[in-house]
């Protein structure tokens, strides 16, 4: 009996533990769009674009190129010239306070909010 | 009317819940940017007086405590809140002790997570915003470990006290 009840209180525990889980899904899941793309080179802010409005650009600096596609409310990188390319295989994003990084140009793609 | 002798006990035990929630301000927060992350040490004289006696002393206990804690050290406000914590977390270990499934700790981690939980809550209505609820995340996790520590005290105490004769309503 006392063992039992041991397995219940860990049981309780984790059933806590998995609410807690859950206010951290809903509240990350019903994050706010954004409206604005600004794009950081060097921790200088370089340009900004309504991600409304469906665009592709080319962010040059020096060498440098990453081809920002704008399209449908999300931001995505389609090309880079890095050597990681890990900016390319970061996911669209289009909520406010998301950012996708490329280290090794320096860049830093953030949705705000006008 | 109650009896003189469960009057004096319910009495002396509230006494000791409000010494120990006022020991407990005189702690340094133990983390300031989320209030209501505490020990919760008063939540020890509500599981002892649960396991003791019954629901009905636990909650004139309770209650006795919040009321005069909120009248000394707080205000109007902090009483909504704490009565909502308190009306939340007795209502549940009373329920989880009738069940007879926990422990005293499983008890006390219930309690503990509900008082936060109510005054989550309450926040919320008072304020109406919902993104209080954020909070609930790490108060969840404070409270299973104040919860487990609160529980682990108050199975020591229950089981010295029930050698006391006279130790009963």
């Amino acid at each position: 009996m006392r063992k039992n009840k041991v397995v219940n209180d860990i049981l309780l525990i984790l059933g806590i533990l998995s609410l807690a889980l859950a206010i951290f899904l809903v509240f990350k899941l019903n994050l706010k769009n954004g409206n604005l793309v600004k794009v950081t080179v060097d921790n200088q802010v370089k340009h900004c674009y309504n991600i409304n409005k469906d665009t592709e650009v080319v962010i040059n600096n020096g060498k440098n190129t990453n081809m920002l596609v704008i399209k449908n409310g999300t931001v995505y990188i389609s090309e880079a010239n890095c050597p990681d390319k890990i900016c390319v295989a970061h996911r669209a994003i289009s909520k406010i306070g998301e950012t996708i990084v490329c280290l090794p140009h320096k860049l830093v793609v953030e949705i705000t909010e006008e | 009317m109650l009896k003189p002798k469960k009057l004096t006990l319910i009495g002396l035990l509230a006494a000791l819940a409000i010494i120990l929630s006022y020991v407990e301000m005189l702690l340094p927060p133990i983390y300031a940017a989320i209030p209501g992350i505490k020990l919760g040490l008063a939540n020890v004289v509500s599981i002892i007086v649960l396991y003791t006696f019954t629901v009905k002393e636990t909650a004139l206990v309770t209650l006795v405590r919040v009321l005069t804690v909120a009248l000394i050290f707080g205000n109007l406000m902090t009483l909504a809140y704490s009565i909502a914590g308190a009306v939340l977390s007795v209502c549940v270990m009373a329920l989880l002790k009738k069940t007879n499934l926990f422990s005293t700790v499983g008890v006390s981690i219930a309690g503990g997570v509900c008082h936060n939980l109510g005054q989550i809550l309450m926040a919320i209505l008072i304020t109406s915003t919902a993104e209080i609820g954020y909070y609930m995340i790490f108060l969840c996790i404070s409270g299973i470990l104040s919860g487990t520590l609160i529980g682990i005290v108050g199975a020591l105490v229950i089981k010295y006290t029930k050698k006391f004769k006279g130790w009963k309503l």
